[in-house]
């Protein structure tokens, strides 16, 4: 194993690298995404909830290799040409801002809502209670959840093997096929996904008892 | 208009809805054998055994933060080097079971914790073993308490069989690649069959899983 991983440390790293970038591309991209529907759905107004809802129940529903792979196969075909680590991190920006829209949400809807109704009182607008008074005190609730969410986008980046994303997964089958050593060679690349993986999930454990 | 009526004629159609019955069925079994394993492990890590319950922990944890791919990946390619060779349907099962009765370890585990400990302590006083009380007792109420968190792992199962496409199992996903791999111009509404097929699946689980949770609460 140790031998495996020599001979190819360069092409563990670059995948190691590209994975790290996409996850994170990914996250900003989708929680700011994710908020914004996650707003909308708890908004007074019904027309927006009911766009907000009907993104996340679509996108929270449909495989995630569904929607990369359209990406990657018809954006191409008709608007411009896209590489696969590009559309592959589309596919997991939409995807994961669905599921962090319902995390969001519902950290929302626990804060409790005289709150909202305190604020709006002492005269501030909607937006105002939203921004300064609600929002603050969902975020931290919202922590260990959206924690958890991120060891699931980086293990779902993994996807971006299907579209020749460059990322870890793409490049540990690269090597498995030169070298033929299949088992070693994903028992590195598993070794890599749980160094990004295992510390964020044992802290969020950490964070959940803490906060419980 | 043409190319969307010819994607879907009746021979395509029906050659999809194959596809989703085997992913259907892979979902059933896995999940089925996930459920047994699953709450095997995780009463295991519950319970405290010296040394046991600590091993098997780790082992939840480590697969748990595994892609599910790298596991399909290694079923497939890497177990024949060990003398075991499964065919793609079997390992994509296989795959999936190891994933999923992690997955679902965690989801009992959490679920037994949040019964209240005195339920326990009841039951012990009461004179039953320590594995009377957790039967009859805890894990009723435990399961109860589980049910939407089960069915939302059993919706990312169903979505996540699509993975086991690049093994070439014969589920939905593969199915309409070899649908459109024969007329680029099939690509489009392929792509729009697969969403909405999965779509109505998923989300009827999801509202049966609402309605449930309504009526126990």
């Amino acid at each position: 194993m140790l031998n495996l991983f020599v001979n190819n440390w360069h092409s563990f790293l670059t995948g190691f690298g590209w994975t790290i970038l996409s996850s994170i591309v990914a996250l900003i991209l989708s929680l700011i995404i994710g908020s914004l529907f996650a707003i909308m759905e708890v908004m007074p107004n019904k027309a927006l909830r009911i766009i907000g809802n009907i993104y996340v129940e679509i996108f929270r529903n449909i495989p995630l290799l569904v929607i990369t792979m359209f990406f990657y196969l018809v954006i191409p075909l008709y608007f411009v040409k896209i590489n696969g680590f590009t559309a592959g991190t589309i596919g997991l920006t939409i995807y994961t801002s669905a599921f962090i829209a319902e995390t969001v949400r519902s950290g929302i809807n626990s804060v409790d809502i005289g709150q909202m109704e305190a604020s709006r009182a002492m005269g501030m607008t909607y937006g105002q209670a939203m921004r300064y008074i609600v929002l603050p005190q969902a975020f931290k609730l919202v922590i260990p959840p959206l924690g958890n969410q991120f060891v699931n986008l980086v293990k779902n980046s993994s996807v971006l093997a299907f579209v020749a994303g460059f990322d870890l997964m793409y490049q540990g089958n690269a090597i498995a096929s030169q070298t033929f050593d299949t088992v070693n060679t994903y028992l590195v690349v598993g070794l890599f996904y749980l160094i990004i993986t295992l510390p964020i999930s044992y802290y969020m454990q950490h964070l959940e008892r803490k906060l419980a | 208009m043409q190319n969307w009526i010819d994607a879907y004629s009746a021979v395509n159609l029906k050659f999809l809805l194959q596809g989703l019955w085997v992913t259907v069925e892979i979902s059933i079994i896995s999940v089925i054998f996930s459920m047994i394993f699953g709450s095997i492990l995780g009463i295991i890590r519950y319970s405290k055994f010296p040394y046991l319950s600590e091993i098997v922990g780790l082992i939840i944890d480590i697969i748990r933060n595994l892609p599910l791919l790298l596991i399909i990946f290694f079923v497939y390619f890497g177990l024949p080097a060990f003398g075991f060779k499964p065919d793609t349907i079997p390992a994509a099962i296989l795959a999936m079971t190891v994933f999923e009765s992690m997955m679902i370890a965690e989801i009992i585990r959490s679920g037994i914790q949040a019964v209240d400990i005195g339920q326990m302590e009841a039951s012990r006083a009461m004179g039953m073993h320590y594995g009377q009380a957790m039967w009859h007792i805890v894990l009723p109420q435990a399961y109860k308490k589980m049910i939407p968190a089960l069915v939302s792992q059993l919706i990312s199962l169903i979505k996540d069989t699509s993975l086991a496409t690049i093994i070439v199992v014969p589920e939905l996903m593969q199915h309409a690649q070899v649908i459109y791999g024969q007329n680029a111009n099939y690509i489009v509404p392929m792509y729009l069959a697969l969403a909405i097929l999965y779509f109505i699946v998923c989300y009827a689980l999801s509202l049966i899983s609402k309605v449930i949770d309504r009526r126990m609460a």
